[in-house]
Order: C-alpha cells, then structure tokens, then sequence
C-alpha cells in the first residue's frame, strides 16, 4: 500500500498542506468558498514544527491499525485498498481511537463531534498535501 | 534619528481572496506581515519589505500582489531617487552602502546591440531535430601545431595540455558556500554533473560532503586562500586563480562573523564566528611573473594533471593583463564583466567600476589573435549573461565558453532583490539561516537547473543550425555572424563587427 512520507530537512512549515487539505474536504473545494463561508473541516494532516525543524504528519495508514481494532462503533475501518477511514455516520465521538493513536494523528472536530483524519485523499491519485507541498517535501509512494 | 527613507514597495492584499492562512505570514523573513488575531486581520509592514515576491509566490489565492513603489521625488534629471535615498541613507548611518547582485544600472548592454546571421539560399540551414548538432566544448591550452605520424593509423605526437571537457559551452559561476547555502552549492554540483559541465566552488573552499563529486568541481584559490589545500587543489577538475570579480574590481570579500558557522569555519578552515577576509590583491601577486609562480605552484601541486586558469574583472586594461596571463601560463581565462554579480559589494563599486564584458571580450580575443597566443588559454567569460542567445553572440565575439551565475541563481528561484547581503534570502539560496535554507530542495534545484540548461542547448542549436553551422566550434570568433544596430564607429571598431546592411 502507499503512504505518504515526509522529507523533514526540505519541509518548510508553510502549513500548504494542510490548507490544501481542508480545501479537499470541504463542501465546495473552492478554496476562497471553503475558508470563508462554509464550515470548515480539520485538516487531516498537521505541521508539528519547533525552530527551524517542521514536519507534516497524517495517518499512518498502519497495517496493524489500533485505532480500528479500539472503535467502539465500527466507525473507523480498513477499506479493500488498505487505506484507513473514519465513517462520520457512525462515529460517536467517545476519543478511543485519539488515545490509542502512536501518532497523535486523529484530531477531535468539536464542531461535528466526530474524529477527523487523513482519508488519503479518496478519488484522487495523488493526496492532495502531497500534490500541492511546494517544496515536495511529501512523497506518496 | 528619523529616517528619511521610506519602504520601496507596497504590498496590497485583496481582502476578497485573503483566506487568513497566514502562509504570507511564515514565508517572509523581513517580518512584513503580522496577524491581528483580534480583528481577524493581516496588517503589513510596507517599510520592511524587500520585495523578494516569496510571500507572492505562495499565497495560495494570489491576493498579494507586491509593487515597487519609490519615493516619488520631484522630477529631477540630476538628482534621482537613487541618489537622494542613498545619501539620506548614508546621512543617518555614516557607512558604506552595501548592496547583492550586479550592476542594475543602465550602461549599454551591447548584446541587445548585436544580431545574429541566418542561411536563406546560398548556404542551407541545419535542422537540429534532423542532423547532429555539436555543442561540446573544451577548454584549456591548444597545441601551436599538431604533430601526426602517418601510417596505416594516424597517431597523434603532439601532447595536449590538459583539457576540461563540457557538453555545452556554460559552467556555473564562482558562488562561494557560504555566500550561498549548501543546498544551493548541491544543486549547481549535482546539474553540472547531469548536464556534462562544471561549476565553480568560488572562494570559500570545498565541503566534506562534496569532494566526491570533484570531478564536475573546479576549486578557486583567491585571495584569502580559505580551505586551500593539497587535497582541495586536487579534488577538484580544474582549478581557477580568482584574482577580481566584475562586481566589485579591486576590493576583496568579506564574509561576516555571523555567517561563519560550524561547517562553513570547517570548510573554510577558519576559526568559527570570525570574519572572513579576503585580501583586495593577493599579497604574493604584484606582477605577472608573481602570477605566473602561483600558476606553477598549482600546477606542481596537481602534477600538472588538470587546467590552472585566472578569473580576472573587467577593467580598462584587460586586453594586455590577459596577453600577460596567457603567457604565464593560465590554461583559461576567465573573465567577468561589469554587470557581474555578487553576494555583497559596495554599492559605489558595484555601479560604477568596470568595463562591460561585451567590449572586453572582443578587444581580448582580438588581442591575443594578434599577439599568435590565442590558442595559449581558452576564454570564458561571465557577468549578465541571461539567455542562449546571449551565449551564442558571445561564442561569435570570441568567448569559448561563458559563466552563469545569476541566471544560475534565478533559475533556482532568486528574484533579484538585490538582498543577498542581508543573509535573508526568502528563497533559501543567499543565506545559512536554516528556517530558511530548508526552502531550497536540492532535488528540485538540480531539476530546474538541467531544464534551463537543457533548454538552452536546444536554443543554441537551432540559432547555430540556422546560420548553416554544425558545431559550436566552429562559431567561435566567427563575427561574420553578427551585425550590429545602434552602435558607434568606434563600437563597431572595438567589438569587430559591421553594422546591420552592410
Ligand atoms: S506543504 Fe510541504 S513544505 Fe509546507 S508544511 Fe506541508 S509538508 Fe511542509
Ligand atoms: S492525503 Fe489527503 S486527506 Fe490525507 S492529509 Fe493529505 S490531503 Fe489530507
Ligand atoms: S498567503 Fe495569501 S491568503 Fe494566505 S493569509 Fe497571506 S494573503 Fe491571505
Ligand atoms: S516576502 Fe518578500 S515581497 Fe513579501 S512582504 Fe516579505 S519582503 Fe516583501
């Protein structure tokens, strides 16, 4: 399966990413639209950065995923081409999958009460963080 | 003390596209753009902006837009805005103004002046995408005369100094480690690798991480002799003595204590956090003969395996210091022009000393024609050169092969804000500071380099083709090819060339 990685000595903090991110997941995918008259989601990845040193980090996508075997619900499920995914109907907002998460990459979206994290960007060939990192400092391989 | 200068440039922002994602916020590093998390609102420093456009650049709604904006001063042919601005500045700060980059002022740019030749009937013109085309260059000392036994095979007896060999007729120019980043350094060192030519360490010697790759590496010896060593020589394909540089004839370097960090002191070979200073002359070269003992010495050094050249700046009297350089010994000569750059001169040097590289190019070759001592050093010049045409009119005027620089420089991204003095280049090339060195990705830099190369050497085949030549080679000196429009008799006499019509 393919993930996405980060080459931090080239990451530049610029948060694109991120931005990019909440574009693809909002209603319009228009980014003006998306930022200021829509609700706006979480983005799925988030630039941790102290210093010069910044990074991008989304889900890991991992093979032994605790996050899904700790759902209460069902809601987060491996789908066939392995990606991970939250379903937001079925999410009920109890945090398990936060605490259990090594990667602290699910966020809380308090405005849905659902957790909210990288989908890998469903429909598109290449996650959109990735498409968009200025610097190609993300790699979907 | 009130300051009479104002900013250069307004910044505006559309308040229709402005998402508040704050990426203008992160990317300036002169601190222009400042969030007002209370009203929801950028608020921009105009004063500091150096219109570097990075914060332009990334603003993913394009609702920057950065305008140049000086001080409008009562119209004044004599007095200018340049002149007021600088002696305000020099009024409130008692220094030497400091300026990055070349000359920008307007002294004539002769290749502007200069149009080239094409086949129609009499003489067919070559299609590059057809026929093989020849770009590949060598430099260095040319043999008087070949000597060849003939026979069943021929064998060659002459023996032919040592030659750089390049695939094209352009090398990058000097830019020390240190004046530019790392990530910079690595950039021009892998290109030059792909595209089959060179680049140039300048004076700031040769880092650990890249001795690998020396054989793409010609290593210059200035002044200050910083990171020279038996090693250093002999890492690299050729070395270059650097005695001036077109920005800044007659003064020498320096690189502020700040700047010489761990590596650069270790690269350098010089106390970490002390100023880097290279000498206005080398102090063992008052004459030609001093010159030719340090050509030697070099060459001893390298067991006179690789070519040793000279890098000299433009000046009145070039044309004589290089018939005295090709006789000392340099296997090349470089040469660079006014309009030459830099990461940090005076800005009075800067402006005013020099000569343009066009007319020294063309009173050199023919010089050293004259004296029979052509063949003794190839000539490579720089300063200004910004397109393949450019290149080929050089190759015309006499030049076998040019140095890039900023043209180098902006391919990887510079903007010509002139700012490389600050060591706050917004694009990660003119500085060390390592938030921002980061924003070079020297895989993309590689990339961008060899496409620019890539281009132009297509460029320059179809400008060859077109005139019916085959081979670079057989351009070089051949000013038939060019005509010029607008120039003087005494310019048409210098450069060697007829006006357009006759
Ligand atoms: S877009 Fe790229 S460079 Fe910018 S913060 Fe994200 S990963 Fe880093
Ligand atoms: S892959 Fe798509 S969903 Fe995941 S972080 Fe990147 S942009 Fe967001
Ligand atoms: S980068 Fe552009 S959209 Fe983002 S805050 Fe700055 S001006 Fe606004
Ligand atoms: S990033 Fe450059 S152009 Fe933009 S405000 Fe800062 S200095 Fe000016």
């Amino acid at each position: 399966m393919r993930r996405i990685y980060v080459k931090e000595d080239v990451c530049i903090g610029c948060r694109l990413c991120e931005i990019y991110c909440i574009v693809q997941h909002s209603k319009s995918k228009n980014i003006i639209k998306a930022f200021r008259n829509e609700p706006r989601p979480l983005p799925g990845v988030l630039v941790e950065e102290k210093g010069p040193i910044s990074f991008a980090l989304q889900c890991r996508h991992c093979d032994d995923a605790p996050c899904v075997e700790s759902c209460i619900t069902g809601a987060m499920q491996r789908l066939e081409d392995g990606r991970i995914i939250c379903d937001i109907e079925r999410c009920v907002g109890c945090w398990t999958c936060i605490m259990v998460c090594p990667y602290g990459a699910i966020r809380r979206d308090q405005n849905r009460k659902v957790a909210s994290k990288c989908d890998l960007c469903i429909g598109e060939d290449i996650p959109v963080c990735v498409k968009n990192c200025p610097n190609e400092a993300l790699t979907y391989e | 003390m009130l300051s009479l200068c104002k900013g250069e440039f307004s910044v505006e922002r559309d308040d229709d596209r402005c998402i508040r994602c704050l990426v203008c916020v992160r990317q300036c590093p002169s601190d222009v753009h400042k969030y007002d998390e209370e009203e929801d609102r950028i608020y921009s420093d105009e004063s500091e902006c150096v219109g570097c456009q990075r914060c332009a650049t990334l603003c993913p709604t394009d609702a920057i837009t950065i305008r140049y904006k000086p001080m409008e001063m009562k119209e004044n042919a004599n007095w200018k805005t340049y002149h007021l601005t600088n002696i305000y500045k020099q009024a409130e700060t008692g220094g030497i103004l400091l300026t990055g980059m070349g000359n920008d002022k307007p002294y004539p740019i002769y290749w502007d002046h200069i149009l080239l030749n094409a086949s129609q009937v009499t003489n067919p013109s070559i299609d590059p995408l057809r026929e093989p085309m020849e770009l590949r260059t060598y430099l260095g000392r040319k043999p008087d005369l070949l000597d060849i036994e003939d026979g069943d095979e021929l064998i060659l007896k002459t023996e032919i100094s040592p030659q750089l060999k390049l695939e094209l007729p352009v090398l990058f120019s000097a830019m020390s480690y240190g004046s530019i980043s790392l990530n910079a350094v690595k950039s021009l060192e892998r290109a030059a690798t792909i595209a089959g030519t060179y680049y140039n360490t300048g004076e700031g010697g040769l880092h650990k991480d890249l001795h690998k790759y020396g054989k793409n590496t010609i290593v210059q010896c200035a002044s200050g002799r910083f990171g020279v060593s038996p090693d250093y020589l002999n890492a690299g394909a050729a070395v270059e003595i650097k005695i001036g540089q077109g920005a800044k004839p007659g003064i020498g370097g320096h690189l502020p204590g700040e700047k010489v960090l761990e590596e650069i002191s270790e690269t350098r070979m010089i106390v970490e956090g002390t100023d880097a200073l290279s000498p206005a002359p080398h102090h063992d070269i008052y004459s030609i003969e001093d010159l030719r003992q340090l050509i030697f010495a070099l060459k001893e050094t390298i067991a006179y395996e690789k070519p040793v050249g000279v890098k000299i700046a433009a000046v009145h009297n070039s044309a004589a210091i290089s018939s005295g350089m090709a006789r000392a010994g340099a296997d090349f000569i470089a040469l660079d022009g006014v309009r030459g750059g830099t990461g940090a001169a005076p800005l009075v040097t800067r402006d005013n000393v020099g000569i343009p590289i066009e007319l020294a190019l063309a009173s050199i070759d023919q010089r050293l024609r004259e004296e029979g001592i052509r063949n003794n050093a190839s000539l490579i010049i720089a300063g200004g050169i910004r397109s393949s045409s450019d290149i080929i009119k050089a190759i015309a005027l006499g030049a076998d092969a040019v140095y890039i620089g900023t043209a180098a420089l902006v391919a990887l991204g510079c903007h010509l804000c002139q700012k490389c003095y600050t060591g706050k280049c917004a694009w990660g090339i003119a500085t060390q500071d390592p938030y921002l060195t980061k924003r070079l990705n020297p895989e993309i830099g590689t990339r961008r380099l060899v496409n620019l190369l890539n281009a132009w050497s297509n460029e320059m085949k179809e400008l060859i083709g077109g005139m019916g030549i085959n081979a670079i080679e057989s351009l070089r000196g051949n000013r038939l090819q060019l005509r010029g429009v607008g120039l003087t008799d005494t310019e048409y006499k210098i450069l060697g060339i007829l006006p357009a019509g006759e």
